[in-house]
């Protein structure tokens, strides 16, 4: 073991494994996807057509199909699962980023031996199931939940109010269960502001709301667009919350991804919308990496 | 901000913790209630928990996804405290920027498209090669490995970035091995984010629903599809039992690693100190 680590160089071997396992089972399953996603359909298993067709050695055939593609453009059910996924995790993301805000201005302002356990107790909720996070929010909204029982005992209301199987739902599921994902980039941001900055804008007399804008927003850019994008990308193709809290017509993509997968059972489709997803996906994520290095101060 | 409103922030930090942590509390609460219907109050009894003991289906599904998840701990582990190391450690190689983005990207990629292309990955693989035979425990691993050994990565990359090079650099001046040096030296510095890492690919993977369905195969039913496919039909209280346990054992192992970690970290800095001190 020794020896042959010695020969292929520590540092390789190191390197080698993780990068090995990498390619193998995240970006060479891309590529299966790709191709997936331009062969037709067909009966059997597995449900896809070859693109090559050898025969004794030769390249017979070279089929490729961009009607799954062209389907996805044409379709209104599509395109609106994409636009509301966008718009509903563009929200979601945007509510979180206002509740978030002041949290994590909070902690970091709060005395020095407070902030780890405020953060740790914002971590907390991260660590015990997100699918029975979300089934929580099911007996709070529902018509003869939590709230509504409140709301007709006090009077205010004879009538439930629907809440559940709404978008309205939907975004306090998303904005409930990232919270913890916008809090901690913020918190490290605001954290490493120098107060003096602020306390210079109000010698000169600057105001706090503006002093707020002109110089505490802008210093903590990096952590308002690490915490976005936190939010936002998995936001985009969530499936469970849309299934348990949304409604039937709560078209997103990623349930959609679900259906064609696994009741129509159509997967050159299921493919094509993965590969759309991402195509989408690929501007916020090289925007979160770009601001990697603020996020990577956020685990300790 | 800070001056003319100085009940604004702490009133939403309040606010924020109570909507964090009122979900959970009804949820635990309600676990207590002798209704059937689960938000209508109907008196005081721990039956729901009796009823979760004796539901064989529920039991045997933790237990696989104890196994499931414990597996995957320790092989993301291992994998991601690597990769953590070389990035932190090895400065630019080639192939640098393709690990990183490899290496991160599984912690924001929507969960319905890792486990799209994870399926089609050991489809085809099982055509080209006849492995892996099936899908089950070992189909669920795997994917759970590669998309929490991203965690790790991320967690032993940062605690070692903060830390400097020179405990490293001095053992290699003494003339220890690189290997030694790993062993001897940056391991039981980054015990604490081994421990985290670790405890954090647990919890990803023993909570997962979304990729497992897809890896998943007849007969591997791990808790999160048991509990989704029972959720879907509604509220039932003896899910708000189950979800009462396990909210108390990550309290009591979140408390634990806690305290464990706060110790840890005040030894080593004790020792630094000490250590600087006799230098000096």
């Amino acid at each position: 073991m020794s020896r042959l680590l010695a020969r292929l160089g520590g540092r390789t071997v190191v390197t080698g494994i993780p990068y090995l396992w990498l390619l193998l089972f995240f970006l060479v399953p891309f590529l299966i996807v790709l191709k997936i996603s331009i062969s037709d359909m067909r009966m059997g298993m597995p449900p896809y057509e070859p693109l090559l067709v050898w025969a004794s050695g030769q390249l017979v055939e070279f089929k490729v199909n961009f009607a799954n593609y062209t389907f996805l453009w044409e379709d209104a059910l599509y395109r609106n699962a994409y636009l509301n996924s966008i718009l509903t995790a563009g929200i979601s993301t945007v509510l979180c980023l206002l509740i978030g805000y002041p949290m994590a201005y909070g902690i970091a302002r709060s005395p020095p031996a407070w902030r780890n356990i405020l953060l740790l107790l914002v971590m907390l909720p991260f660590w015990t199931s997100f699918l029975l996070r979300v089934y929580a929010w099911i007996g709070i909204l529902k018509n003869n939940g939590v709230i509504n029982n409140f709301l007709m005992w006090t009077g205010l209301i004879d009538e439930p109010i629907v809440m559940l199987q709404t978008n309205f739902a939907v975004y306090i599921g998303i904005v409930y269960s990232y919270l913890p994902f916008m809090v901690l980039p913020l918190y490290t941001a605001i954290e490493k502001l120098d107060l003096t900055l602020l306390e210079a804008a109000a010698d000169l007399g600057c105001r706090p709301g503006k002093t707020f804008f002109r110089i505490t927003v802008p210093l903590t850019r990096s952590g308002i667009i690490a915490g976005c994008m936190l939010v936002f990308i998995p936001a985009v193709g969530e499936f469970v919350i849309p299934a348990l809290l949304g409604g039937p017509d709560t078209l997103m993509i990623g349930r959609v991804l679900w259906e064609e997968f696994f009741n129509n059972r159509d997967w050159p489709i299921a493919s094509a919308v993965a590969i759309a997803m991402l195509l989408l996906l690929v501007v916020p994520i090289m925007i979160l990496q770009r601001f990697q290095g603020q996020q990577l101060g956020v685990h300790r | 901000m800070t001056r003319r409103r100085p009940i604004f922030v702490p009133a939403m930090l309040i606010a924020g913790f109570l909507f964090l942590y009122i979900p959970i509390l009804l949820l635990i609460l309600y676990s207590f209630n002798e209704s059937r219907l689960v938000t209508v109050w109907g008196g005081f009894s721990t039956k729901w928990y009796a009823a979760l003991f004796q539901n064989e289906q529920l039991l045997g599904a933790a237990w696989l996804s104890f196994k499931i998840a414990a597996m995957n701990a320790t092989g993301a582990t291992i994998l991601g405290t690597l990769a953590g190391l070389a990035l932190a450690r090895f400065g630019r190689f080639r192939g640098r920027p393709l690990l990183t983005g490899m290496a991160t990207a599984p912690l924001v990629m929507p969960e319905v498209i890792t486990g799209l292309s994870l399926l089609l990955l050991f489809v085809a693989m099982e055509q080209a090669f006849g492995w892996p035979g099936g899908r089950g425990i070992t189909t669920i691993t795997i994917a759970h490995m590669t998309f929490s050994m991203a965690y790790v990565t991320v967690v032993v990359q940062s605690r070692l970035s903060t830390l400097d090079e020179s405990l490293e650099e001095a053992a290699m001046d003494l003339g220890a091995r690189p290997a030694m040096v790993f062993f001897l030296i940056t391991l039981p510095i980054i015990r604490p984010a081994i421990l985290a890492g670790w405890l954090l690919a647990f919890t990803l993977s023993w909570d997962d629903l979304v990729i497992t369905s897809f890896v998943t195969g007849p007969g591997s039913s791990t808790l999160p599809l048991v509990i989704f496919s029972k959720v879907r039909l509604g509220v039932s209280p003896d899910i708000n039992a189950l979800a009462s346990i396990l909210v108390l054992i990550v309290a009591i192992g979140v408390a634990i690693a806690g305290v464990y970690m706060h110790r840890q970290q005040k030894r080593r800095e004790r020792d630094v100190q000490q250590a600087l001190a006799a230098n000096l």
